[in-house]
Parts: structure tokens; C-alpha cells; sequence
């Protein structure tokens, strides 16, 4: 790469405000970096650190109460600030395109994919009907769309959620723009869909020779994307670089945190201890003083409060905002006092009895017919298989960890268990007591042992009361106190979760997400249960404050012996929390068994899948990743035989097409569904590379 | 000595919570100029209504013996009418039984409505198709049509003039209050009261409707508008109270048969209805506007 060229994006000082009803707000400051032909800048940093904010203000999309205060925004050598939006509407979407999370929202509900793709093709291009089309075309053949001419026909909402973003993709590329900005492209989708977008992001810089600005929260995807990446925290650049060198060097003390805090593919609940960054990111209205990581800095010393940071050159082409950069780097810095990881070398129990046990467990929701015939009952019923045949058990004081992709059932097998839904048959029995009865009808003996943790932390408080009521009510409920002492076990409880007194009297709406979480967890502790359910409980959180509630999770698993149900999207996470897992796959489990064995070979194909295209926060990592074609086939209409057959890349023939495989037992406890030998399971290469 | 001070001290910080409450409740209605200008109206006549025997000169039935068809003058600030009785005196005594018997309806039809809408959206099925079929039969009925029926049938006093807009308005408050229960009853709080075992009962009313309250009370504010005009159509249609008492509809009926000869028996009261009715319908607005803006 010529590297005295000049830069395609030159953003200089930028610094960007909103106008509030308090008075103008400072969101991104001193932000400086170039994004030069070919190269992809990625942006890390929690949520509400500026990352979006900088890439709105290149191409000034800002929301109307937000101006560019200061700054010098260069795109291919000329200013764009104070360019007219006339100008400014002609550059995007032909010299600078934009790629958004929801691909959902960035297309047109109410026109075909073709209209839309020819559409810009059309006004920017002057191009004539068919000679767009045939374009667009071509261009949904280069994103690897099956069937582009029947593509173009379809509506948005005919496309899976992977095949939309291939198609803003498209269309984001069909002028052949100097300079890309995606902000979370992959977020919305799942892990092997994102596997496939990010694979197909690498190949189309590579061919068209673009520069990437690629926003990201995820260490992963930025690390498989990026030459360069700037760390963001508070609305400024704290570290950049390249990225070997943010991932194999970080040196500023909140890059380092950030790397340690998010559970490794390879790392087991033995480990078990994430170093959380304590406290949450400063509000823009109420920055400290001095440095603005120094509050939640390990390193942080008395004179980090005394005046804002400048960036500092540690080598070259390594800039880091820390007044100790020299001496992180040399690693010879004192640590403040750490919190005790809490009893490292879990013991797990083998061969205890199952506490929480499923046969067979069937969750079948009636499809309504939309004909006239099926009104009266006389067309053939239609279900959708959400959990189909799921059999498993949990030893006391375990958890089991639940992946797979959306839709795969793996909610509504939570939902099952703890009654909110009715199983439509199967065994299902935790302690001696039958689940089959959905909650209203449940002995009350159970309803007290059996609670469950919420994915949203907006939604899994009541906005209406204070966090003392909420909690209180449980306790109230499960009969353990008199109305006199409820405040005093709320706030042992709230102890217990690590929040203060003061949050006795707070609403829901004074709480950031984490801590929100957190009184979620107080309420449901309030049991104590033996079982508790956690349904995604980590995945709305920034990876910071995942960190302090998995610690959190396992602290109470040790002393009050609960056993869990761990629901989630994320390998690494159930990884680091289970001591069994299940991988499911269109409502069945297609391997079960310890949390070591399923993330080595012998595995089901889907298994393997699933693991090669989770991001690893390593660049220098090459993986053969197995990519997987075509969309999850409907639950309504599930395929014969082998239900993974339609997308397995190691389908052995009819036979998967015709019978349902059998269990079969790898190791003790360690079951697979699948007709592939296992000798030949035993032979695959392994995908993660453990302990690291 | 120290429980004394730590009391007094709670005290202090409970008073100035509460001050704070009651700050940020008015909040959206004095951001709002559309609200503002509602509210005042609508306090001016609460005012008047509570106050009425003090800021009047006669009492609201008294005949002033030669001072029939008068015009506004010094003594009847508004004039009288054929009988000579004082137009102000009616006007603000008849605003006593207006507001009364509008938030009284209001009130009923709250309770009916919010209790249907709940039970139909929170339980879904059959029982909602029940509700909402019922629900929907008497909303295809004009609701003009509802109240002449209704008292027609039951007779002219002012508790069936309460009944028969219970009837009318509780079907829209329940459909308003089933969609806000459709979108609650998904929330993760929700499924949380029902793992800790709570009665339906406890869920609809406890951990439902506390969030559905600000649409209920925006559309309650409006509903009261209606109701009040309601109320001087059933008086102007001789349905509402019996004839001596205050009523501005009966007023309007009355004064119409002299509105070639004295026009202010019918101006007042047909003024005081629309303003009234406009207060809250701006109050509501702009309430409305000003709560979605922060949303």
C-alpha cells in the first residue's frame, strides 16, 4: 500500500455536539485518523462512546439537534465541511456508501429488490432501465445471492435477515464507492450468517480496492475486518493503531480491560473469573475531571485527575491517550488492588443424580389456517415444531448451556420449563415435581424453587415501581419475612447482587442496563430457588458489564448450589458459564454433553459450523471457516430425516434424507445426532484451539 | 434527641420528593402552550363550580320580580332570562352539576371499560372474542341514538344521564385499554409476576395498568369533553335534569323559544359548553403532544 498516497478519508479533530434541553452536549471530541484506498478502519468501544456519531458526521447525517463544532473532515483531498446538502447528497450513495445494523430499515418495504438496486444506478449513474438491471444483477451474483434474477423480483420482507444485508451490501457497492461506512453490519445476524458477511466484506475490499470505516462493539468481527483500529471510549480515540498490534499489544488501560473481559472461545468454567471494568461510562454531561477512564482505571494514579489526556506516540503508527503510555508499555506500572477472583478450580460433581430432568419434551405451537375450510376444522392441523423431542438432565447445582442460532427453540424450551409455556408432550420433572402444568396451575412448593433471568433489562422491571417494592413483593410472596422486615432482606438481597442501599428507593428508569440486570436477579434470588433459568441474560449488556453479571451468576450458583439453565447466542459465553451444553438446532438437540467435549472434536457438523464462524479477537489467527449455504429451513414445515441435512456441509447422502439419526454416545454423557461414524467424528480437525 | 432530628430530616427529603414529583408531573402540560391554555379553562370553570355561592349575586332558581328578558347590565352581569332569573347565577351553578355528572360518567365508564379491556386483552382467546364482539355491537350503534334509547327507556334523571354515558364510552375505553394490555402483557415483568405465582387479577391491575395510565388519562380527558357535550345535547333534548334545575342544555332549550327578541339566554350557555369542551380537548392535546415528544 502506498502510504504517502493520499488518504481517502482525513478526519481531523473533529468534534461533534448535540443541543439538549440542558444545554449543548460534547459526544465526540479530538478525533483525528485517515482511512487510506483499500484499508478498513474499525471503531471499538461500548455503547454511547461516539462511534456512530463519528461515522453520521462524515457524511454529516447528524440528527438535526447535532453540529460539528470544530474539525476538518477531508474526503479524497477536499473539505466536506460547509459543503451544500445538494453536494453532499451527490457524494453519498455514489462516492461514499453506507451500510446500517437493521438491513430491515435501510430497504424499502413497499418496492421490489431490483427496483431499488436499479434505482441508484439510475440517478447517480444516468444509466437506462436495462442496463441497471442487468447491473444489479451482476452485482447480486458478486454478494453470492442464490438465484439473483428471481431475487430482484421479491420484496424485502421475502429475504432472510443474512440476504437483506447482502443485498444493502449490493447496493451500497454498485457505484463503486471510494470509501464504505458500515456501522454493525453483522450485529443483527447470526453467527454463521455473520461468518458469511464478514467473509464476503473481506473479499469485496480486497477486488474493489474500497476504504472500510467498519463500527463495531465486537472485538471479534473488528479483528477478522480491520488493518487499523481505533479504540473509542467517551467520545475519544484512546488507542490506535494497527490491528496486530491493538489485539497482540494493547496498552492503554482500557483497551487491555476490554480485551480481558469478553470469555475466549477456549476458555472453561474452570477459569472462571472475567475481570470486569468497575463502574459504567461517564454520561457526556458529567465527564470527570483529568483523564476519563482514570475513575474505572486499574493503573489510575493521583495525578490522572488532573488534567485531560493527550494522545501519546509509543511507536510508530501507535498512538495512545495515557500519561503512563511509556510505562504500560514497558509493563512496569502497579496494578490497584484487585477484587479476589472468587475460588478458582471449580469442582464439578460427576455422576450425581439429574435434578432437573426432560424426555422427549415436545413445545408445538397450532398454526391458525388462514382458509375458510380450516376456520371449521376441516383442514389438517398445522403446528410449528418450536422444541421437538428434547431429552437431557441437569445435576444439581450445575448449569446446562443452551446455543444455537435464532429460532432454533431454545427460548421457548426455557419458556417450557418454567411454565410459561405448555409442552405438548414428553416427561419433564425437576425435583420430583412434574413441569408439564404451565405455572398457574403449579404447586406452590415449585413455583418458589423455580425462577427465571430476562434477556431485556428494559423490559424486565416494572418502570411503574421502586426497586425495593419489585424485589420486596417476591419476598412477600414466597412467605420467608413479616411486612416488618421486608426493607431490611431487600436490601440484604440487593447486597447480594452487589448494589448499594440507595437503590432501595430508585425507579427503574434511574438505572443503566447492568444495574437494571442486577435487581432482576435480586428479585429472582428472593427464593431462594434451587432451579433458575437465564434466557440471553448477558446479550443487551456491553461486554463490560457481561463481564461483571457472569461473575455475578456464578458467585450465587456457589453459595446458594442453584442449578442453571443458560440460555444464549454466544459459544464463548455459555462456554465460560456451563458445565454442560446443548446445542439445538430447528427445536432438537443435535449434541449434548460436558462443556469440554462439545467444543473439541468429535462434533456434529452443526457444531462445527457454529464454532468456526464465531469472530476470535486475534488477528493473526487464519481459520478455515465452514460456511454454511442457504437459511434456517421454517419450523412449520422442518426438513425429513436429519433436519440439518438442507444446509450440512458433510451430508453423506440419502440417508440423511430419510431417517433420523440415532444417538450416539462419544463419551460418557456425551450424545450425537448424527449418521456420520463417529470414528470419523473423532477425525475432524479441531476449530478452536483450547486454553489460550 | 437523634430520632427526632433523623425524623424531621426524612420529613424534609419526603416533602421535597414530593415536590418534585408534583414538578415533574406538570411538567409536559407547562411546556406546552396548547396545554396551558386548556387547563386554564378548564380551571376556570372548576373554580366557578366550586365556588359558585360566592361569586354569585342570586341564587340560580330566584325569579327577580320586573327584571325578565334583561340584556347584561350592572346587576345581571350577563342579563336574565324570561322568568328574570339571573343568567351567571344559572351559568355557574349549572357548571356544579356538569362537571359533576361528566366526571361521575367518566369515572363509571372508566372502571367498566378499563376491567373489560384488560380481561380481554390479558387473557386473549375466547374470552376476548366474546367481549370484543359485545363491545363491538354497541359501538355500530350512533351514540346519540344510545342515549335517547337509553333514557327514553329509563327516564329523565341525572343518575340515568351518568348510566347512559357509562354505556356509550365504556366500549372505546376498553378497546384502548386491550391494545395497551396486547403490548404489555409481553413484557418481561410481566411473565415475572407470573412465575412468582401472582393472580390475574394481581397482574391486570397491578402490573399492567400502572403502565397503560398515560393513554388512559389523555383519552379519559377527552372522553370527559364529549361527555360534556353529551350532557347539554340530553338538557337541549329535554333528557337531561328535570326542569327548574341549572342545566345549560335546558337553558339553551329554554332561552330558543325568546332568541329573536333576547339572545343572551342561549349565547351563555352555549358559549360555556364549547369552551368547556375545547379546554379539554386542548389540554389533552397538548398533554399528549408534549408526552410522546419525550418518549
Amino acid at each position: 500500500m502506498d502510504r504517502n498516497a493520499m488518504p481517502v478519508l482525513k478526519v481531523e479533530n473533529l468534534a461533534v455536539s448535540y443541543e439538549m434541553r440542558k444545554g449543548e452536549v460534547v459526544a465526540v471530541r479530538d478525533v483525528s485518523f485517515d482511512i487510506h484506498q483499500g484499508e478498513a478502519l474499525g471503531l471499538v468501544g461500548e455503547s454511547g462512546c461516539g462511534k456512530t456519531t463519528v461515522a453520521f458526521a462524515v457524511v454529516r447525517f447528524l440528527h438535526r439537534n447535532g453540529r460539528i463544532r470544530e474539525g476538518s473532515i477531508l474526503f479524497e483531498g477536499s473539505e466536506l465541511r460547509g459543503r451544500s446538502e445538494e453536494e453532499l447528497r451527490q457524494l453519498r450513495g455514489n462516492r461514499i456508501a453506507m451500510v446500517y445494523q437493521d438491513p430491515f430499515s435501510a430497504l424499502n418495504p413497499c418496492l421490489r429488490i431490483g427496483k431499488q438496486l436499479s434505482e441508484t444506478l439510475i440517478v447517480h449513474r444516468r444509466l437506462s432501465q436495462h442496463e441497471a438491471q442487468r447491473k444489479a444483477v451482476e452485482m447480486l451474483n458478486r454478494v453470492y445471492m442464490p438465484d439473483a434474477e428471481e431475487m430482484m423480483l421479491r420484496y424485502p420482507h421475502q429475504l432472510s435477515g443474512g440476504q437483506q444485508q447482502r443485498v444493502v451490501i449490493a447496493m451500497a457497492l454498485l457505484n463503486s464507492p471510494v470509501l464504505l461506512i458500515m456501522d454493525e453490519p453483522t450485529t443483527a445476524l447470526d453467527v454463521t450468517v455473520e461468518a458469511g458477511v464478514l467473509d464476503l466484506i473481506g473479499e469485496l475490499r480486497r477486488d474493489f480496492d474500497t476504504a472500510i470505516l467498519f463500527i463495531s462493539h465486537n472485538l471479534g468481527v473488528i479483528a477478522s475486518v480491520s488493518d487499523k483500529v481505533g479504540v473509542m471510549y467517551t467520545g475519544e480515540l484512546v488507542e490506535q493503531a494497527s490491528a496486530a498490534e491493538v489485539f497482540n499489544n494493547p496498552v492503554h488501560p482500557y483497551t487491555q480491560a476490554l480485551m480481558q473481559c469478553v470469555p475466549k472461545l477456549g476458555q472453561s468454567k474452570e477459569s472462571s473469573y472475567l475481570p470486569p471494568i468497575v463502574g459504567r461510562v461517564p454520561s457526556p454531561t458529567e465527564l470527570p475531571p483529568g483523564c476519563l477512564f482514570a475513575p474505572r482505571c486499574r493503573y489510575a494514579q493521583s495525578t490522572c485527575g488532573e488534567q485531560r489526556m493527550t494522545l501519546l506516540k509509543v511507536a510508530p503508527e501507535h498512538v495512545v491517550r495515557c500519561q503512563f503510555a511509556g510505562e504500560l508499555v514497558e509493563g512496569d506500572l502497579a496494578r490497584a488492588e484487585e477484587q479476589a477472583p472468587p475460588a478458582a478450580g471449580r469442582e464439578r460433581e460427576t455422576g450425581a443424580e439429574p435434578v432437573l430432568k426432560a424426555e422427549h419434551v415436545r413445545t408445538y405451537y397450532r398454526q391458525r389456517g388462514q382458509s375458510l375450510l380450516s376456520l371449521f376444522g376441516l383442514r389438517e392441523k398445522r403446528y410449528v415444531k418450536a422444541v421437538d423431542d428434547v431429552s437431557f438432565g441437569v445435576p444439581p447445582g450445575t448449569s446446562l448451556g443452551i446455543v444455537g442460532e435464532s429460532g432454533c427453540g431454545k427460548s421457548t424450551l426455557a419458556k417450557t420449563i418454567v411454565g410459561l409455556e405448555t409442552p405438548s408432550g414428553g416427561e419433564l420433572e425437576f425435583m420430583g415435581f412434574d413441569l408439564l402444568a404451565p405455572v398457574s396451575k403449579r404447586d406452590w412448593r415449585l413455583i418458589k424453587e423455580l425462577q427465571m433471568v430476562f434477556q431485556n433489562p428494559d423490559s424486565t422491571l416494572n418502570p411503574s415501581f421502586t426497586v425495593g417494592r419489585q424485589v420486596g413483593r417476591s419476598l412477600l410472596r414466597f412467605r420467608r419475612v413479616s411486612r416488618r422486615q421486608v426493607r431490611e432482606e431487600v436490601v440484604s438481597l440487593l447486597k447480594d447482587v452487589r448494589l448499594d442501599e440507595s437503590y432501595y428507593s430508585r425507579i427503574p428508569r434511574q438505572l443503566s442496563g447492568g444495574e437494571k440486570q442486577r435487581v432482576a436477579l435480586a428479585r429472582a434470588m428472593a427464593g431462594p430457588p434451587k432451579l433458575v433459568v437465564c434466557d440471553e441474560p448477558t446479550s443487551a449488556l456491553d461486554v463490560s458489564v457481561q463481564a461483571a453479571i457472569l461473575n455475578l451468576l456464578l458467585a450465587l450458583q456457589d453459595e446458594y448450589e442453584i442449578t442453571m439453565l443458560f440460555i444464549s447466542h454466544d459459544l464463548s459465553v455459555v462456554r465460560f458459564f456451563s458445565d454442560y451444553v446443548g446445542v439445538m438446532y430447528l427445536g432438537k438437540i443435535c449434541e449434548i454433553g460436558p462443556a469440554d467435549a462439545i467444543y473439541s472434536p468429535p462434533y456434529h457438523p452443526y457444531t462445527e459450523a457454529l464454532l468456526s464462524a464465531v469472530p476470535v479477537p486475534d488477528p493473526t489467527v487464519e481459520r478455515e471457516r465452514v460456511v454454511l449455504t442457504g437459511t434456517v429451513p421454517s419450523a412449520l414445515n422442518p426438513p425429513s430425516g436429519c433436519c440439518f441435512h438442507t444446509r450440512c456441509p458433510r451430508k453423506l447422502g440419502s440417508v440423511c434424507e430419510e431417517q433420523v439419526p440415532t444417538e450416539q454416545v462419544a463419551a460418557e454423557g456425551h450424545s450425537i445426532y448424527c449418521h456420520i461414524p463417529l470414528e470419523e467424528l473423532r477425525a475432524m480437525e479441531a476449530v478452536v484451539t483450547l486454553g489460550r | 434527641m437523634t430520632t427526632g432530628e433523623e425524623a424531621g430530616a426524612e420529613n424534609r427529603t419526603a416533602r421535597g420528593a414530593l415536590g418534585r414529583r408534583v414538578r415533574d408531573a406538570l411538567a409536559p402540560v407547562l411546556a406546552s402552550r396548547v396545554a396551558v391554555v386548556g387547563l386554564a379553562l378548564v380551571v376556570f370553570w372548576i373554580f366557578v363550580a366550586v365556588f359558585a355561592p360566592l361569586i354569585t349575586a342570586y341564587g340560580p332558581l330566584e325569579q327577580v320580580r320586573g327584571a325578565a328578558n334583561l340584556g347584561p347590565t350592572g346587576g345581571h352581569i350577563l342579563g336574565t332570562d324570561h322568568l328574570g332569573r339571573d343568567l351567571w347565577s344559572r351559568l355557574a351553578y349549572g357548571s356544579r352539576t356538569i362537571l359533576t355528572l361528566a366526571s361521575l360518567s367518566i369515572l363509571c365508564a372508566l372502571a367498566v371499560g378499563t376491567t373489560l379491556g384488560l380481561v380481554g386483552g390479558y387473557f386473549g382467546g375466547w374470552t376476548d372474542e366474546i367481549v370484543m364482539r359485545v363491545l363491538d355491537a354497541m359501538i355500530a350503534f350512533p351514540p346519540i341514538l344510545l342515549y335517547l334509547i337509553i333514557m327514553a327507556s329509563l327516564g329523565a334523571s341525572a343518575m340515568n344521564v351518568v348510566l347512559a354515558i357509562t354505556i356509550t364510552g365504556a366500549p372505546g375505553i376498553a378497546r384502548l385499554v386491550r391494545s395497551l394490555t396486547l403490548g404489555i402483557r409481553t413484557r418481561e415483568y410481566v411473565s415475572a409476576a407470573q412465575l412468582r405465582g401472582e393472580r390475574s387479577l394481581y397482574v391486570m391491575f397491578v402490573e399492567i395498568l400502572p403502565n397503560a395510565r398515560g393513554p388512559i388519562i389523555i383519552d379519559a380527558m377527552l372522553r370527559m369533553g364529549y361527555a360534556v357535550f353529551a350532557i347539554g345535547t340530553l338538557g337541549f333534548l329535554g333528557l337531561g335534569l328535570p326542569p327548574p334545575e341549572p342545566d345549560w342544555g335546558s337553558m339553551v332549550a329554554q332561552g330558543r323559544r325568546y332568541i329573536w327578541t333576547n339572545p343572551w339566554p342561549v349565547l351563555w350557555p352555549s358559549l360555556a359548553i364549547s369552551s368547556l369542551v375545547v379546554g379539554l380537548n386542548l389540554f389533552a392535546d397538548g398533554l399528549r403532544e408534549e408526552t410522546m415528544r419525550y418518549r
